[in-house]
């Protein structure tokens, strides 16, 4: 935070998004990641991205860091259009992105050799960095060698040796242990403050609210599909934070509240699918693509927080993420799965079980089947619509092709296949319907005798 | 090797179609230009190769000489090849499926028209011979080797890739710094296993007739070539010994260091329990050599890496170039290449069918069925004896650790040699050379079965077999159930590699002779060898022309299939 300025007139932002769209072709259209994003990195500030996974944030920092060109709108270094990898900007990865084959010492220097360094330079501040960074007596170690904290701590050498302007973070701290993301965050916020390296700005993309409000001084949360930014919450509590202080809890529970909203889609999304699904599907408008997207949850996954729940009452799910362990992007599928089923309800933040859902909760194996079949058949609208299809359909059976390319429309291919296994999970489990892998079609099952 | 596999297979038809079109227009120009040419033929020097088998330790390091310079050009083929494919759409289109094609090809039937071609390269001197033994080598393990950094390139991690651009590194860094040791493992596995193929090459290679005329190179593979030739048994003994003792050496002081050396190179998140360990590894370690000439090679490397950097633009990866324009240059290039394929098509078809019309084709297409047949015999045989002993010695920890090796090692010996003992075995028989030959094919190919199936059952999952012995699983249910679904996908691996083994062991293998007698099996194998041997080159085209499209309908048609299957449902 070297250059930050204590002067009160606003600074020229280091960076500026403006009005940023990003797409990516699927095989039947475009699905939309990033939309109309704006934003500026201002000097000396600790920025987080925060969303749930398919919010894009991850690929709003690619756009940062100039490895990917967004589909519309720009994104400039002072004055200047981004045309290529930003080299004002180094990169701190999820899974470190180490290479095995060389030490630690070499790895710190790689980004020092690419620029042209020569090799006594290159030593020296490798040294230094190494040093700051408390790796010493590693150099000569091999990546493979190491504990995931001291490999992290290697790529936080790596990018922090060329001075970048601004640090780019891709959830640094998610493939660690609690302890040791703990550590290294602690670290991480000692290095912002005693400015040991020429970094400016740093931008952190995370899923974990609490790490972003401990962290950030400004907090970007990106709502999903497509990614847009929900809200900009300004961090005012110096460092170091205490995590039980009202004012913290405060802002976690804004963001919680925030996060678990239902997105509703607004008019000109729903207009448009409509438009698309009514031209492009063979059965045109009986069978209208679900708006709303199945919650990527097993089945196992929701019963289990319904068991929890019905132990445990209403509860906070910023304190029950807390209490198991587990990050927004854990939990959250969960949580909406009780909620779409009608098993749950979620109000300001807290979530609690419903009538249904505690009886639900309670219920032999069977009958658990059997309040699960009837909520996902009336409530769970791609589930409705594969029933539905599947009553209508003459032979009983219908070629997963046509669910799969009817998603297709909305979502990129990943998650319309991820979408489509969840369908098949919960189906199967309710026995509503069965699928067969071989022939990839769907199955109506004989009516279960009560 | 099961994902170099899986890439090979993955080319799409329309483009292997239009790809082996052009692999054998390529071969019917080398054709058409040799013998326009008119290459003045050196007269016969086989006389030249002692028969002494005191000379045969020179001979050995003359074919270890000629394996390296091949092994060497084969790399660089691979990494230059296999990283451009990985790397550009448009050369992806088009090396996957010619490297399919050319694997495809029975380069040892075309092995006259590469030597008479090398010879008019060279006039009057011996390095046309050297040229054409060397170029046999390297079709024997380039293109495997280039799908192995294929495969490398394209399945790095994406984040490696991304800290690569991001952090700015040229060119020059990231192919030696990134994909050069990403590919290693795969390089160097690969390498170690295609070099079985290579010796068989190369040791037809070394004693070559052309037009009636042979001409022998000093080397293992000539002296072994004359000891048949005069019915020689002892000196035939000699090669072999000698033969053996020298894969074995390229393995001990070879292979097995630079494995235990690439143990660095493995991208995994910890470090492994057991690591192969090479004494001979140890010692050039300990040695003080390497060392200064590492870092020699370093600044030498530093100084062309700062080059590069000042010689290179800044990247403007983000701007993309005009659709229009490159949609013009699309059509242009697809216009030019059809053009130039179906011009070239229709001289080829002239030029094979001017005597007989298209007549010529049925006489190859039969014996190709044959020559099919006794394949398919070949694969089942060593399906039907190596499965069930592969499977046992790979879930046995002993006994795999002694076996794998020697079966390598079994698999590198070329098997060419041992055909004199089968073919006096068949005299004295009077077994016919037409089943005899499925014997002869198979003393190369069943390796590739019996080494894949070791591997497969080595890495079955101990939990998995416990949970069978639990349940009581046994005797046949056990195979069904288990043992056989489990070792699919390597045995389907081992069964491609085998059955493309036998399709060019059957050149050699359906026409021998031993001393005075001459063995020849009705086959496509014998119709290629004997077109080959009389200098019949419409005939010789012909022929390798309908054994590669045997080899790639078969492969479509039935591995590739059966790949699939074995990826989808029987990978644990």
């Amino acid at each position: 935070m070297s250059k930050a300025t204590s002067a009160q007139v606003t600074p020229e932002p280091l960076m500026t998004l403006k009005d940023i769209r990003k797409s990516f072709a699927t095989t039947d259209g475009e699905h939309l990641v990033l939309d109309g994003i704006d934003l500026t990195i201002q000097p000396g500030e600790v920025l987080a991205l925060l969303g749930k996974s398919g919010s894009g944030k991850s690929t709003l920092l690619r756009c940062i860091a100039g490895l990917m060109a967004p589909s519309s709108g720009e994104v400039l270094i002072g004055d200047q259009e981004l045309e290529g990898p930003n080299t004002h900007t180094a990169m701190v990865f999820q899974t470190f992105a180490l290479l095995p084959w060389l030490t630690v010492q070499q790895n710190v220097e790689l980004g020092l050799e690419a620029r042209g360094v020569d090799a006594k330079e290159r030593t020296a501040k490798a040294q230094r960095a190494i040093e700051l960074i408390g790796l010493d007596g590693f150099e000569e170690a091999f990546p493979k060698e190491l504990s995931g904290g001291m490999r992290q701590r290697v790529g936080f050498a790596r990018a922090l040796v060329v001075e970048p302007d601004v640090l780019l973070m891709d959830e640094p701290f998610s493939a660690l242990d609690v302890l040791t993301a703990e550590t290294l965050r602690n670290e991480l916020i000692e290095l912002i403050a005693n400015h040991e390296f020429t970094i400016s700005s740093v931008v952190i993309v995370t899923h974990n609210i609490e790490e972003a409000v401990v962290l950030a001084d400004r907090v970007a949360v990106l709502g999903s599909d497509p990614g847009r930014i929900k809200a900009l919450f300004e961090i005012d509590i110096p460092q170091p934070r205490d995590r039980d202080s009202a004012q913290f809890v405060g802002y976690v529970d804004q963001i919680y509240d925030l996060l678990t909203q239902r997105t509703v889609p607004d008019a000109a999304t729903v207009n448009g699918k409509d438009d698309r699904a009514s031209d492009g599907s063979p059965a045109g408008n009986d069978q209208p693509v679900p708006l709303t997207a199945l919650p990527l949850a097993s089945v196992d996954g929701i019963s289990g927080l319904a068991d929890i729940l019905a132990r445990e009452g209403t509860r906070t799910i910023a304190n029950l993420a807390d209490d198991l362990g587990l990050e927004v992007d854990d939990l959250l599928p969960q949580v909406e799965a009780l909620e779409q089923l009608g098993f749950a309800e979620v109000q300001g933040g807290r979530v609690g079980l419903t009538e249904i859902g505690t009886e639900f909760a309670g219920g032999s194996i069977r009958r658990e089947k059997l309040m699960f079949a009837e909520a996902a058949r009336s409530q769970v609208p791609l589930i409705a619509t594969i029933v539905r299809a599947l009553e209508r359909s003459k032979s009983k059976r219908i070629g997963a092709g046509f669910f799969r390319d009817a998603l297709k429309r909305r979502y990129n291919d990943s998650y319309a296949q991820a979408q489509l296994d969840v369908a098949v999970d919960w189906g199967r489990y309710s026995e509503l319907y069965t699928f067969d892998a071989d022939r990839d079609e769907f199955t109506l099952d004989e009516p279960h005798e009560h | 090797m099961s994902a170099t596999i899986g890439r090979r297979l993955s080319s799409p038809l329309p483009a292997d179609v239009l790809v082996a079109i052009a692999v054998f227009l390529i071969l019917f120009l080398i054709v058409r230009i040799v013998s326009a040419a008119d290459v003045p033929l050196p007269p016969s020097n086989d006389s030249e190769i002692s028969t002494d088998p005191t000379s045969l330790p020179y001979y050995a390091a003359c074919s270890l000489l000629r394996m390296f310079v091949g092994l060497f050009f084969s790399y660089a083929f691979a990494l230059i090849f296999g990283y451009w494919a990985a790397h550009s759409r448009k050369a992806e289109r088009i090396l996957v499926p010619t490297l399919d094609v050319l694997q495809s090809v029975p380069v040892l039937g075309f092995l006259s028209i590469t030597v008479t071609a090398f010879l008019a390269l060279f006039p009057g001197s011996q390095l046309g011979l050297e040229c054409a033994a060397i170029f046999a080598i390297f079709t024997a393990q380039a293109w495997n080797l280039a799908f192995s950094m294929y495969n490398s390139s394209l399945t790095m991690s994406k984040e490696l890739t991304e800290m690569s651009q991001l952090f700015g590194l040229n060119s020059w860094l990231r192919f030696w710094r990134l994909e050069v040791p990403n590919a290693m493992i795969g390089l160097i596995w690969n390498g170690m296993m295609s070099m079985g193929g290579a010796w068989f090459f190369l040791t037809a290679a070394e004693t070559i007739s052309v037009s009636g005329q042979s001409y022998s190179l000093p080397g293992v593979g000539a002296y072994a070539g004359i000891a048949i030739d005069e019915g020689n048994m002892a000196h035939v003994a000699w090669a072999i010994v000698t033969m053996a003792i020298l894969v074995i050496l390229v393995n001990v002081l070879f292979w097995r260091p630079l494995v235990a050396w690439a143990e660095r190179f493995k991208n995994e998140q910890s470090t492994a329990q057991s690591t192969p360990k090479s004494a001979v590894l140890n010692v050039v370690r300990a040695a003080r050599l390497p060392s200064g000439v590492g870092n020699a090679r370093r600044s030498a490397s530093g100084q062309i890496s700062s080059a590069v950097t000042r010689f290179s633009r800044p990247r403007r990866t983000l701007v993309a170039s005009s659709p229009t324009k490159r949609r013009v240059w699309d059509a242009v290039f697809w216009v030019v290449v059809l053009g130039g394929l179906a011009f070239g098509l229709y001289h080829l078809l002239v030029y094979v069918t001017k005597d007989s019309g298209f007549g010529t084709f049925i006489e190859p297409l039969g014996l190709g069925f044959l020559t099919m047949l006794r394949v398919a015999a070949v694969l089942v045989l060593s399906t039907l004896i190596w499965v069930p002993i592969g499977i046992k010695i790979g879930l046995n920890p002993r006994l795999s650790r002694i076996a794998q090796p020697m079966v390598q090692i079994f698999a590198s010996f070329p098997a060419n040699f041992l055909f004199p003992f089968v073919t006096t075995f068949l005299v004295a028989t009077g077994i016919s050379i037409n089943w005899g030959a499925i014997v002869l094919m198979m003393l190369g190919a069943q390796w590739y079965i019996l080494f894949n199936v070791i591997a497969g059952a080595q890495a079955m999952p101990s939990d998995l077999r416990e949970a069978m012995s639990n349940m009581r699983v046994g005797g046949w249910l056990w195979w069904k159930r288990f043992a056989l679904p489990a070792v699919m996908p390597a045995y389907v691996t081992g069964g491609i590699t085998a059955s493309g083994g036998a399709w060019n062991a059957s050149i050699v293998a359906e026409v021998v002779s031993f001393g005075s007698t001459t063995l020849t099996a009705a086959g496509l194998g014998a119709y290629i060898s004997e077109a080959s041997e009389s200098g019949n080159q419409q005939q010789l085209l012909t022929g390798v022309i309908v054994m590669s499209v045997f080899v790639l309908v078969i492969n479509r048609i039935l591995w590739k299939r059966l790949y699939a299957l074995s990826e989808k449902r029987y990978s644990l």
